[in-house]
């Protein structure tokens, strides 16, 4: 399987770390609540098809990026900096 | 025996090779299968379950009769296929799964008892009683289980891994593959070739077709010359295509020197290669399949093609009256073969009726085989018509169901392939492989010329998609002869006839199957065993589902096939694993001292990746007890210096350094002074405690932290996720400078005395206090010097650059040694830390939050931090979880041990009643007894109480008294002082 | 007065020449890495070339030249080799001194490229990766730096802690690539 860095390029999985869902893109505020949290920290829907995770290309550039890939057909659409995707948000 | 004036290998110099010590000869580029034949030997083997003599079917990696063992010991290769095998001077072969031969083997007697083998033997028969399935079926089935075996010694060969890069893979070097490469690599892509053989050219070099006017063979070495004189061209011969995986990477096996006797370990057995293509063409040929019936499995019946193959490229006819029995077309070549070369053809006998001989033979239409005899050799068959049957002598029968594309490396990603009637099996199904394109035979083309065609409009396909133009290249002129069959899987009749030759299936195994009502193809495969082992079903497959859509009612492409699976034929493990035994299991880190250290003689256990001494031995010591005692005193007594590199350091500097401090770590570090230090923990968002350690300020803007040895890297990528993903807009950088700094820790009443002789600067309590820290040099070596103390002594820890580290820790170490101290090890070390209370990973095990550890009161409520809100979870303040104190043998017993569970005095001890468990345990040589932390339910309200410890692993039990988890100096006076 | 002496961490490493490869440990000089804060990066690129004379390189790049380079070494994050940093630089990055960090070699001949192709996936085509080309990847299980410097010369780096294993991984790799001759 191969990821493709935005910074980087197209490079082999063994230089990235898998992280999960990007949920954590969305860190809720300290007073959001007990049902907020618990979604952050624990919930994930882990459905056959589109996913976007969070990897980080820890033996390349180090950046954390976002992934979005189909889990049925092992496509992977694209990745972006979570830096960038979270910035853009703000 | 050989052909005067056949085959294409070269004939002038004989090379010897020896199968179960007896020798035999035969030339460069045999086979051991070619070999063996030329010497007019048949009986090659012996079959899985029933023991029968076996001769070899085929002339290529699906072979499933001929498997021998190679070589012997550490070297030992079992189920070695001798129709991939090349010979070479000096090649040893044994026979395997025969006892106490290959003639006589006494396990034969499973033949006669076969009756009660049939398909589900071992599942109704080994069946009860329940206890006897480990102690007395399991080693029955495992001493009758066949093939080959390992030698239980250490891999003596070397195996390698590499990886390879291209725009287009193309996987078989037949016509078809041939042409794809030729015109990708003209179309000026980098073109990578791979063939399982030891020779290019694929079917070619095995008919005597003329493409463009030459042989077959001279064609394809001219196109293989002109594709070597390309520099975009990798040739690789020898290499199988094992595998397809995600995003175009493909598994590929070289056996670079299977055909020598090259053994010095540095030259690799085999290559495991990592092949990444933009665009791949699958040109893998097909295989001949073989045809059921009574008795078909003995040695000198063989495939059609594989009679032609060891006629034409190696110049050996298998027998001296040749039978033919196929049901199309293509097989009566093989007879045209052997006339031409002069061997006598006995018949041909074809089960169509409308079918006319090409040549001299004698021909016997809508006939059947339907027995044969020779127990270690073919002598005769018998042969079936309409009119009766008749018996004829033959040493070998070629015989042909059709062919079967080899559609395997199309299904690896899930795909399953296409039913297609007009020949009679599967093909692959477009777009199962993204970007792949399959071409020739493989894809149902069966003519040279629609293979050689097809190769070129495959390149096309694939350069056009590189955004290539396609150079242009015709195809050769060739024969262009339509594929005629009429399917037969199996010839009626009574007997037992083999469908799956490795694994003893026969027809009515895949019909008991069915009865049975294993009707789906992937139970009647796992209830017959049909389709398992090193040929994994190849040369069987079609034929018993074919057999079973027959018994089930049902058509072929409804019955469906089973899963093919990387890898395509077997692959060591070793290759797999290449590179990563022994050493280059795992990187090791060593630390400026590691010499210094081995050359004291210090014993070295590993922390994560790095070495570290466990303790330093001097003259007398006996066990390491006696030298972690002393090397306690030296800190408690004197001074003591040990290598503390391995904590990690990251470098944090930004105007928002502090704030994302504060915002990892519970307490604050906004506050810290410039020169001073403080502890930091640091917890995961879930509240849990992750990592914990010291950080020093050295600017306003600019913080070096230290993380534990083991989550060093885990603590790096923690900084980076809250830096670039929780809070992207902090002006902040983070560097690893672990491994530019040698840092050892000085500890000890005279550590300050050490250092002043030292440094370049004097210390004293004013200007560098507990917690200080700042520039330092030593004769003019500029450093860092942080006054922290892991041990509770009067303590620092001095870091140069590590290129200083050898030569500063000589110096240290005599130092010490010159003061009644000297080096410690990281026995000592703990024992210094579990007397203070001080906690490790062993501690905070990524179960326990700060409540437990009683570092609560740490997370500092004016501020978030990661984890602040999940650890205020009312769960996780409970006061009876189980929370960290210390434990000290109150019991006859003095002996604690970590990992031992806790119980109330007078309670069983049983999981239900555990009250909690000890963590960190050692001999306290400064209080004279043993020590432990741990945790129990309701913490210091326990502090007092007598508890049952108790250790199952080691049959260890006693009572401790719950007290307080710092043993030694509870106010921390010593360190301050 | 101590004297405390410096070791390299390949120490007293004598070049190993196997089949056409050579494989040597690299006296690199000061290596300083620099992590340009946020938006100075124009100030730095500026700064590096009036105090070094060359560019912060861009991604999977290094500039200048064998007496003194800048690699790209990361996100946001490059180092200078063979020449020490000018003060200067700290007005817009964050500089740490690396000098001692890593070991440094440069792997050089014909199969030089083969014999990275045993340690790391990357794709060290020389229509790829080019000369002045660089890039952060594994070789074998350690996190390197592998930068092409000529047209069959590779400065490698990885963690000075992991000297011997990275003499023990490229010795296996070279040893198989010249036994292919």
């Amino acid at each position: 399987m191969r990821l493709s860095c935005p910074i980087c390029g197209e490079r082999d999985i063994r230089e990235f770390y898998y992280q999960g869902a990007d949920v954590a893109l969305n860190r809720p505020a300290p007073d959001a609540g007990d049902d907020a949290w618990q979604d952050y920290v624990y919930l994930r829907d882990n459905q056959p098809g589109e996913h976007r995770d969070l990897w980080q290309h820890e033996s390349g550039c180090g950046s954390w990026i976002v992934v979005s890939r189909n889990t049925v057909t092992h496509e992977v659409s694209g990745a972006k900096l979570a830096k960038e995707m979270k910035r853009a948000k703000a | 025996m050989r052909v005067a004036g056949k085959g294409q290998i070269d004939q002038s110099t004989p090379i010897s090779f020896t199968f179960d010590g007896i020798q035999y000869r035969g030339f460069v580029g045999d086979t051991v299968a070619s070999a063996l034949l030329a010497n007019d030997i048949r009986l090659m083997a012996r079959s899985f379950k029933y023991h029968r003599p076996r001769g070899v079917l085929t002339a290529g990696s699906e072979e499933p009769n001929a498997l021998m063992t190679v070589g012997r010991d550490g070297a030992t290769d079992p189920n070695v296929r001798a129709t991939v095998q090349e010979i070479y001077e000096g090649l040893e072969l044994r026979s395997q799964n025969a006892w106490p031969s290959l003639e006589y083997d006494v396990m034969a007697v499973n033949d006669l008892a076969s009756p009660f083998l049939g398909a589900g033997f071992y599942y109704k028969t080994f069946m009860w009683p329940r206890a006897f399935w480990e102690r007395v079926y399991e080693p029955i089935i495992r001493r009758a289980a066949g093939l080959g075996a390992l030698s239980g010694e250490k891999q003596s060969d070397k195996y390698e891994r590499a990886y390879a890069h291209c725009d287009v893979l193309v996987i078989g070097a037949g016509p078809a593959g041939l042409m794809a490469a030729l015109k990708a690599a003209k179309s000026g892509a980098d073109v990578i070739l791979a063939d399982e053989d030891s020779v290019m050219g694929g079917r070619l070099n095995s008919e005597t077709f003329e493409v463009d006017g030459q042989t077959g063979a001279d064609w394809a070495a001219g196109i293989v010359e002109q594709m070597r004189e390309m520099d975009n061209v990798r040739l690789m011969t020898r290499t199988t295509v094992s595998g397809v995986y995600d995003q175009g990477t493909f598994g590929a096996l070289e056996r670079v020197n299977h055909h020598t006797s090259v053994r010095d370990g540095k030259a690799p057995l085999e290559t495991f290669w990592r092949i990444v293509a933009k665009q791949s063409i699958l040109a893998a040929g097909a295989i001949e399949r073989p045809i059921a019936f009574q008795n078909n499995d003995r040695p000198g019946i063989m495939t059609a093609g594989a009679v032609r193959s060891y006629l034409n490229r190696w110049g050996v006819a298998p027998g001296k009256a040749i039978t033919i029995f196929a049901n199309n077309d293509d097989a009566h070549r093989t007879a045209m073969d052997m006339l031409a070369a002069g061997v006598h053809v006995a018949a041909v006998i074809d089960s169509r009726f409308n079918v006319q001989a090409l040549g001299d033979y004698t021909l016997i239409k809508g006939a059947y085989v339907c027995g044969t005899k020779g127990r270690k050799g073919l002598e005769t068959i018998t042969v079936r018509t309409s009119t009766g049957t008749q018996s004829i002598s033959t040493d070998c029968l070629a015989m042909s169901g059709g062919w079967n594309p080899t559609v395997h490396l199309t299904c690896h990603m899930n795909g399953r392939p296409t039913w297609r009637e007009d020949i009679a099996s599967f093909v692959p199904t477009e777009g199962t492989i993204p970007n792949m394109t399959v071409a020739g035979a493989c894809n149902g083309d069966f003519s040279t010329h629609a293979c050689l065609r097809a190769g070129l409009e495959a390149a096309t396909k694939a350069v056009t998609a590189l955004g290539k133009t396609p150079g242009e290249i015709d195809a050769p002129q060739s024969e262009d002869t339509a594929y005629k069959m009429e399917p037969l899987w199996a010839v009626p009749g009574k007997g037992r006839a083999w469908v799956d030759f490795q694994n003893d299936v026969l027809v009515k195994d895949v019909k008991q199957a069915a009865v049975e009502n294993f009707r789906s193809v992937e139970h009647m495969k796992r209830y017959t065993t049909q389709g398992m082992a090193t040929d994994q079903g190849k040369n069987s497959n079609v034929t018993a589902l074919a057999l079973l859509a027959d018994a089930t009612g049902r058509g072929i492409p409804e019955t469906g096939t089973t899963t093919f699976r990387p890898p395509y034929s077997p692959i060591a493990m070793a290759a797999f694993g290449a590179g990563a035994e022994g050493k280059g299991f795992a990187p090791e880190r060593k630390t400026t001292s590691h010499m210094a250290t081995i050359e004291d003689g210090a014993p070295m256990m590993e922390a994560g990746l790095w070495y570290r001494p466990s303790y330093f031995p001097i003259k007398g010591e006996k066990t390491w007890r006696q030298s972690c005692d002393r090397e306690v005193g030296y800190v408690r007594n004197a001074v003591g210096v040990c290598d503390v590199s391995t904590l990690g350091k990251i470098d944090i500097q930004g105007p928002d350094a502090a704030e994302l401090l504060d915002f990892v770590y519970t307490n604050m570090f906004s506050s810290l002074k410039v020169g001073r230090v403080r502890y930091g923990l640091m917890l995961r968002e879930d509240g849990y405690v992750m990592d914990d350690g010291t950080t020093a300020r050295l600017s306003g803007t600019h913080f070096v932290m230290t993380t534990t040895t083991a989550a060093a890297g885990a603590v790096m990528r923690h900084l980076e996720f809250a830096t670039q993903v929780l809070r992207p807009e902090l002006d902040v950088r983070l560097m690893s400078v672990t491994e530019q700094w040698a840092q050892f820790a000085v500890a000890g009443p005279q550590s300050r005395e050490l250092l002043n002789g030292l440094l370049d600067q004097t210390l004293d309590n004013e200007t560098w206090p507990f917690m200080a820290c700042g520039d330092v040099s030593i004769s003019g070596v500029k450093g860092r010097l942080f006054r922290i103390s892991y041990s509770g002594e009067h303590a620092y820890e001095i870091a140069v650059p590590a290129r200083y580290g050898d030569s500063l820790f000589r110096t240290l170490t005599a130092k010490t040694t010159e003061m009644a101290g000297g080096p410690y090890g990281v026995e000592a070390l703990n024992v210094l830390r579990i007397e203070k209370g001080f906690i490790t990973h062993a501690e905070i095990h990524g179960r326990v939050t700060a409540f437990d550890i009683g570092m609560g009161r740490m997370i500092s409520a004016k501020k978030d931090c990661i984890g602040k809100t999940m650890a205020a979870r009312d769960g996780l303040l409970d006061e009876g979880r189980e929370r960290l104190m210390g434990f000290k043998p109150v019991g006859a017993v003095k002996q604690l041990t970590a990992g031992a569970h806790l119980y109330n005095e007078g309670d069983e001890a049983t999981a239900e009643l555990d009250k909690g468990y000890l963590t960190s345990v050692a001999f306290s040589p400064t209080l004279g007894h043993f020590m432990a932390l741990g945790f129990v339910r309701g913490g210091p309200e326990r502090l007092g109480d007598r508890l049952r410890m108790v250790d199952y692993m080691r049959q260890i039990e006693t009572i401790v008294e719950v007290c307080d988890p710092v043993f030694f100096d509870p106010k921390g006076e010593r360190t301050r002082g | 007065m101590v004297d405390l002496i410096a070791k390299t961490p390949m120490n007293g490493f004598v070049p190993l020449k196997l089949g056409n490869v050579t494989l040597s440990e690299m006296a690199a000089g000061p290596i300083t890495s620099i992590s340009p804060f946020n938006d100075t990066g124009k100030d730095l690129s500026a700064a590096l070339k009036a105090a070094h004379g060359m560019a912060v390189p861009a991604a999977n790049r290094s500039t200048g030249k064998a007496s003194a380079r800048a690699i790209w070494f990361g996100r946001e994050q490059f180092i200078l080799m063979g020449c020490e940093a000018v003060q200067g630089l700290a007005n817009y990055a964050a500089l740490t001194d690396q000098s001692d960090g890593w070991t440094i070699v440069e792997l050089k001949g014909a199969g030089a490229a083969d014999v990275l192709a045993r340690v790391t996936p990357l794709d060290l085509r020389s229509h790829v990766f080019k000369k002045g080309h660089t890039a952060r990847s594994d070789l074998m299980h350690m996190a390197s730096s592998i930068t092409r410097t000529g047209d069959n010369t590779f400065l490698i780096t990885v963690f000075r802690s992991m000297a011997g294993t990275l003499l023990h991984d490229l010795q296996r790799a070279m040893e198989g690539v010249a036994s292919r001759g």
